[in-house]
């Protein structure tokens, strides 16, 4: 009885309600990453583990790690660079215009998210393939320039496959993310707006620009995140083995010494730099944007 | 509802005694080929073994999927399976600290001499051996006769790699085709030629060598086919397993390739066109009296402590891959050249199959015959993994493909940063 009655207490509701949540933190957030921080202490070998002090930390720096954090940057500055401006032009034309048409258009462009990476990276690994008959240097060919060694030919073919792949997958949720942003936008700003005499231009620069503010700065923050983080994409691309590391991201550097070469300390002292190196990013990104001022301001 | 239960349970009775009867075996696999293999010895030691039946469990998983899993289980010492493939390059990461691998030296002893000592080593540490081999891996040189023929070469005076050169300038000259492709993105071009100069990336005792006399030389050697005598080309789509290089060396792209002798299923199974049309001789030499052949690539069986029925699980391992009639049948299933050389030259050997009907070789086992002796073992540790990586990802690149760095310069690179790992 008694243990009925402490539930049916009013005070221990809130308790009951974020309960699943708390124990799921616990179990599946704080306790890998407390196990992480340890494990970056220490060789890790079956029924010999043992601390090894900074030795891991020592050995942070190597040529691959600057190849992963090169390709990592660029990839999430050129992700950033066309996975912001892009959705929000087609959110702009998708909320104005007719409505039935848009619900299909919003539809069509969220697709490519609900498709697997693993199907979408086949698929464009066989469309950039290098011979003459893929499908992408048939249409090369046809416009009269030479087939290109997308998978192999360097780091520039490299980097525009993977932020094409990445384009082509997130546009759509980017897009929603803009298209809520917008349509907070009270419709009244843009009629006083026109009764003033601004042109189209001018209401998206003086007007949607700024009140979008707060959904920009949130996409480019999950787009840091999901920039560093990215793994699957070129691993379908090279199976982990890209030439002269075009391929190589911080996770796929820690999936290798980890998995690869058996090295589990290692790894996580990986995964705990990428931790550190996307929260000082956020942080600084954050700082450039006014987020701590606005919410000082505020409080 | 109860009745039906009952019912039910009594009619599944006599079904669980027949199953329990047969204990079960799990092994993991990353190839649906030895899956099948593993299944068909299955049968046949249950039919030898009928107060030992076993009921053999395949699972086949992707390459990484399945050695991640297994390191992960063995590491945190649940969820193992009795049986495990290991692929070479990953065998290092199994054996760290304490090894969660059985040694099968017990019942390898009686049969170790019919086996090619090095096949052994590659999986064993501190005289143990924990994983046994399907195949030697005897790198050949393949020729296709059409091209050879149309340039006036007689492969069979093709001694050294020196005159293996001259017939490749010959056969540019009179067909205008390359003599042979170099990977650039795997190690099959290279690994077999230092292995055959008794150099390797790392020596016994894994210190790195690669930055050593004789594999720059060899790196500079491969450069130098492609960039000063022009007679051969980077491997289209970057190494012998892609889907271009098939179609191009099917062509008639190339007209030599060196791979090992498993390889002698993808000319079957990817390059029907070449039917008939190829003959296997042993690997040019460095030097006089050098070594003709190398031993390369390979999976290692091996049977984890997590077992429940440790000894039942070495027993049909060693039986599927070390006995006489495993090794026939490793051969005749798989195209393998087997590990246990005392049967390369039984009459079962020689028996009409595809590979015989594919290749110009009367006796494919005479031609392994010849270089038994002629095989280094190359030393597998974890600098050795560490190597593989940065050659595979960059060396080769440098070198070979982009032709930006010199061999000296691209592998000192590599060993620098292997060492740094």
């Amino acid at each position: 009885m008694r243990p009925r009655r402490l539930l049916n207490r009013e005070g221990s509701a809130p308790y009951v309600f974020v309960a699943p949540f708390i124990v799921a933190f616990l179990v599946f957030y704080l306790y890998p990453i407390v196990t992480t921080v340890i494990m970056s202490f220490q060789n890790v070998v079956p029924g010999q583990t043992t601390f090894v002090g900074l030795k891991n930390y020592g050995n942070i720096i190597s040529g691959d790690f600057w190849d992963a954090l090169r390709v990592g940057l660029l990839y999430t500055v050129l992700t950033i660079a066309v996975l912001v401006p892009l959705p929000i032009i087609f959110a702009v034309l998708l909320n104005s215009g007719a409505r039935r048409l848009n619900a299909v258009h919003r539809a069509l462009f969220f697709l490519p998210s609900l498709v697997s990476v693993v199907v979408a990276g086949t698929i464009f690994r066989l469309m950039f393939s290098s011979t003459e008959k893929s499908v992408v240097n048939a249409v090369l060919k046809l416009i009269g320039i030479s087939p290109v060694d997308w998978l192999m030919g360097g780091g520039f073919q490299a980097m525009f496959l993977m932020v094409m792949l990445a384009t082509w997958r997130w546009l759509g949720v980017n897009l929603i993310y803009f298209l809520s942003g917008l349509q907070a936008i009270p419709e009244e700003l843009y009629e006083a707006a026109q009764m003033d005499g601004a042109n189209i231009f001018q209401r998206f620069w003086r007007i949607t620009i700024p009140l979008l503010k707060p959904t920009i700065l949130f996409v480019s923050t999950i787009s840091i995140f999901g920039g560093f983080a990215m793994f699957e994409e070129s691993y379908i691309f090279w199976q982990g083995n890209s030439p002269n590391n075009v391929g190589l991201t911080m996770v796929g550097l820690l999936y290798k010494r980890g998995f690869a070469q058996g090295d589990f300390g290692m790894a996580s002292t990986y995964g705990l730099v990428l931790m550190v190196i996307v929260f000082a990013l956020s942080m600084i990104q954050l700082k450039l944007f006014g987020f701590f001022r606005k919410e000082s301001r505020n409080a | 509802m109860k009745r039906f239960l009952a019912l039910a349970l009594v009619a599944a009775l006599p079904a669980m005694a027949f199953a329990q009867a047969k204990t079960d075996v799990t092994l993991w696999t990353f190839q649906d080929l030895h899956a099948q293999y593993y299944q068909s010895a299955a049968k046949s030691w249950n039919a030898q073994h009928p107060d030992q039946q076993i009921n053999l469990k395949t699972e086949v998983f992707p390459y990484d999927d399945m050695h991640n899993k297994l390191l992960i289980s063995l590491q945190s010492g649940k969820g193992a399976p009795d049986i495990a493939d290991i692929e070479i390059s990953k065998f290092p990461n199994y054996l760290k600290g304490n090894i969660q691998l059985a040694p099968l030296n017990d019942l390898l002893k009686p049969i170790q001499k019919d086996f090619i000592q090095a096949r052994l080593d590659i999986y064993s540490k501190a005289g143990k051996f924990y994983g046994l081999p399907f195949h030697v891996g005897a790198d050949m040189m393949y020729y296709n006769m059409d091209i050879m023929k149309a340039a006036g070469v007689d492969i069979d005076k093709i001694d050294t790699w020196a005159d293996w050169v001259k017939a490749g300038i010959q056969v540019k000259e009179k067909t205008g085709k390359p003599m042979t492709t170099i990977e650039t993105t795997d190690q099959w071009s290279y690994w077999p030629l230092i292995s055959q100069q008794d150099s390797d990336y790392t020596d016994k005792n894994g210190n790195i060598t690669i930055d050593n006399a004789t594999n720059v030389k060899t790196l500079q050697f491969l450069h130098d086919l492609i960039y000063v005598q022009k007679i051969a080309i980077p491997t289209p789509g970057g190494f012998h397993h892609s889907e271009q290089y098939y179609g191009f060396m099917n062509d008639g792209g190339a007209a030599t390739v060196w791979m090992p002798m498993w390889y002698m299923g993808r000319f079957t199974d990817y390059m029907p066109d070449l039917k008939g049309k190829m003959a296997i001789r042993p690997l040019p030499r460095w030097t006089k009296g050098g070594k003709r052949s190398a031993g390369m690539g390979g999976t290692g069986t091996a049977v984890t402590l997590q077992s429940k029925n440790l000894d039942l699980a070495k027993a049909f391992l060693v039986f599927a891959k070390g006995s006489r009639e495993g090794a026939i049948q490793i051969w005749k299933q798989l195209g393998f050249d087997p590990a246990r050389w005392d049967v390369w030259n039984d009459p079962a050997m020689n028996e009409t199959n595809k590979f015989s009907e594919y290749f110009q070789n009367k006796n494919i086992f005479l031609t392994l015959l010849e270089v038994k002796d002629e095989i280094n073992p190359v030393n597998v540790n974890a600098n050795m993994v560490r190597v593989i990586d940065q050659i595979r990802q960059k060396s080769f690149v440098q070198v070979l493909g982009q032709n930006t760095k010199t061999a000296a310069e691209a592998l000192h690179e590599a060993a620098v940063e292997a060492a740094k790992q």
